[in-house]
């Protein structure tokens, strides 16, 4: 909100905010409104600038943050804010709605969610209720594990896992002191903090094969810092080594699956992909999968892993068949 | 925009909300500072130019065309200018918190903020954490195909993109009536009616290449009515029959197997037997082939070929 061209809805926002907040202070209305104070007396000094026409003392808006304390006044005309565009709306109620296809994950308490949607739908008008109803985000059934989950997260308790990880087929045990639920596109994760890798960590709600809540207080370290999902779940450590694929236009799932690096077209509906790999078993794992709709091009050393374990693999086939 | 368009575009607006009458270009060009220092037509072009951006940030403009005068007037209606007045509850203002940091990127995440803002300068309280505070909700809106769809969804209008069928080597241009966007695990599916099958479709947007090219008017696409957006996203093809598979697992490997397995029988060999069930031979032979030389599909034959082909691939 702070470019140019949000100036003046901004300023269609700020006049109401401050008519609502008499007496509000400099450094918390910027705050609200994402900008440095110094921006935002820049606003009120415009603000002040203007006014019914004549622009007489008397017509002009009258502010004042004499103190650091703002008092407007004489800005009836733009006292209440501009009504809810379609898009803001419907960003909105799209959320409520599935928040409310998911009544065990949201937890939201009694009936509010109904009675917000009504209100903002009220607020909205027509456009922003059909666009929201053409818009939706599906999410999982909630997961077996989740009662218990929930269970440790409240009582503030540690958590015994069993934890699939499929792209090393291993089931791993895990103990864990869980700090919050995280849904992002629609599946469900833990995070906490995990004992075996000794950092915070994001699991699977779906791949708990296990769940135990252990007589044992949750106690995560002081340098657990909640993980920022905004980017995304799966979140490659740029020092893992670099892997370049080439996929056929069957393999091209592995492009839409996993962060890339770097995508090139080669044609026919063919692709190279630069990943970085979290293991090299993950990439052995991948690579066998693919079969003739992908291949590793480097590292070199890679390829002839794969050949080889391939080898193997087609050697008990050879046996019996 | 400059600091002199801003003034002039508030004053403006407070101009408009303010009389009562509607009030033709010369009047505004009199009573609006910022206007009067210019020309005829440097006055018109201008008055033009600020009434569009004022409809673009949502700001209706009534256009009043009196039989007994030349000029139209103009005004702004309060009653469809401002938010109506809403209250909410402190646990509903916390639910609609929640709500607004759903979206992480772009465009809605600007739209959910600035709603939010606009319902904090009408007096509503939003910043109440809600429950334990122990959850947060995202959905992510990363194909750049997103926006534009949005855009057509909203104004009911037809569309056209290149799209790249899943596996297909060639990229072919579709129109599109669109129904609407649906997220599900992750992915974001575009559903309408496919003018060129003539048969209602779902599209993947990562799978779209390119530009989405609104075609024609707003306002054309009739939705059906009762239309169930997230059943046509489903995966009706994956045949619900069950089969099982035997699959001999290399002993002290393969543990995630051995947990989804429907039974593991101990042998003497080195190696255990065990079923899996499935469906669709391709994917269990994915799955299969990724473990190597830790496991061998005994049965059934084609789960059992579909394995070997594609270790064959994979040593090419």
């Amino acid at each position: 909100m702070s470019g140019s061209a949000d100036r003046l809805p901004r300023l269609l926002a700020l006049v109401p905010y401050l008519m609502s907040h008499p007496g509000a202070q400099v450094g918390e209305v910027a705050a609200v409104f994402g900008l440095s104070e110094k921006q935002l007396i820049d606003d009120l000094q415009l603000v002040w600038m203007c006014g019914l026409p004549g622009h007489t003392p008397g017509d002009l808006i009258d502010v004042s943050w004499d103190g650091g304390e703002i008092v407007i006044d004489n800005a009836d005309t733009i006292a209440r804010p501009l009504r809810l565009g379609i898009d803001e709306a419907s960003a909105l109620l799209v959320a409520l709605r599935m928040l409310a296809a998911t009544p065990e994950l949201a937890e939201v308490p009694g009936d509010a969610l109904p009675r917000v949607t009504a209100k903002l739908e009220r607020a909205a008008g027509e456009g922003a209720a059909t666009v929201s109803s053409q818009v939706a985000v599906d999410v999982d059934a909630a997961p077996d594990a989740l009662p218990r989950v929930r269970e440790a997260l409240t009582g503030k308790r540690r958590l015994s896992l069993r934890y699939y990880v499929p792209g090393r087929d291993e089931v791993t045990p895990r103990e864990v002191d869980p700090t919050r639920i995280v849904v992002v596109d629609g599946r469900a994760y833990l995070e906490g903090w995990c004992y075996r890798a000794e950092a915070m960590r994001l699991f699977r709600l779906d791949r708990m094969l296990g769940v135990d809540v252990l007589d044992v207080p949750a106690d995560p370290p002081e340098e657990a810092e909640p993980i920022d999902v905004t980017q995304g779940v799966f979140r490659p450590s740029p020092t893992d080594e670099l892997v370049e694929l080439e996929l056929s236009a069957a393999g091209r799932w592995v492009a839409e699956y996993y962060p890339c690096e770097e995508v090139t077209e080669l044609g026919e509906g063919r692709l190279r992909v630069a990943l970085r790999a979290r293991d090299e078993d993950w990439i052995l794992k991948l690579a066998l999968r693919l079969g003739d709709t992908g291949r590793v091009v480097s590292p070199p050393a890679m390829a002839e892993t794969v050949r080889r374990e391939a080898e193997r693999a087609l050697a008990l086939y050879a046996h019996r068949s | 925009m400059s600091r002199r368009k801003t003034e002039r575009l508030l004053n403006l607006v407070i101009c408009l909300l303010a009389t009562r009458r509607p009030l033709s270009a010369e009047q505004i060009r009199q009573a609006v500072p910022g206007y009067d220092r210019d020309g005829d037509e440097a006055f018109q072009r201008m008055f033009e130019r600020d009434k569009n951006e004022l409809r673009e940030i949502g700001i209706p403009i009534d256009v009043v065309r009196d039989p007994w005068e030349d000029e139209p007037g103009y005004r702004i209606e309060r009653q469809s200018y401002e938010l109506p007045e809403i209250t909410l509850e402190p646990d509903e203002a916390a639910v609609l918190g929640l709500a607004a940091q759903v979206w992480q990127r772009a465009s809605l995440a600007e739209a959910a903020s600035g709603a939010l803002l606009k319902l904090r300068a009408g007096g509503v309280a939003t910043d109440q954490p809600v429950g334990t505070g122990a959850l947060e909700l995202r959905v992510d809106t990363r194909d750049p195909a997103f926006p534009a769809l949005w855009d057509a969804v909203r104004d009911r209008r037809v569309v056209r993109f290149d799209y790249r069928a899943s596996g297909s080597e060639t990229v072919r241009s579709r129109t599109v009536e669109p129904w609407g966007v649906v997220s599900r695990r992750g992915r974001w599916y575009l559903v309408g009616f496919d003018r060129d099958r003539q048969a209602p479709r779902a599209f993947r947007l990562s799978r779209i290449t390119g530009q989405v090219a609104p075609v024609g008017k707003a306002g054309v696409v009739q939705v059906p009515e009762g239309i169930d957006l997230r059943a046509m996203v489903g995966f009706p093809d994956e045949p619900a029959e069950e089969r099982i598979a035997v699959v001999r697992v290399r002993q002290g490997a393969c543990e995630g197997l051995r947990q989804l397995a429907r039974a593991v029988h101990p042998g003497t060999d080195g190696w255990d037997e065990a079923e899996l069930a499935f469906s669709d031979p391709e994917r269990l032979a994915g799955w299969m082939a990724s473990l190597g030389a830790d496991v061998e599909v005994v049965e059934p034959p084609d789960a059992r070929e579909a394995v070997i082909r594609r270790l064959k691939g994979a040593m090419a």
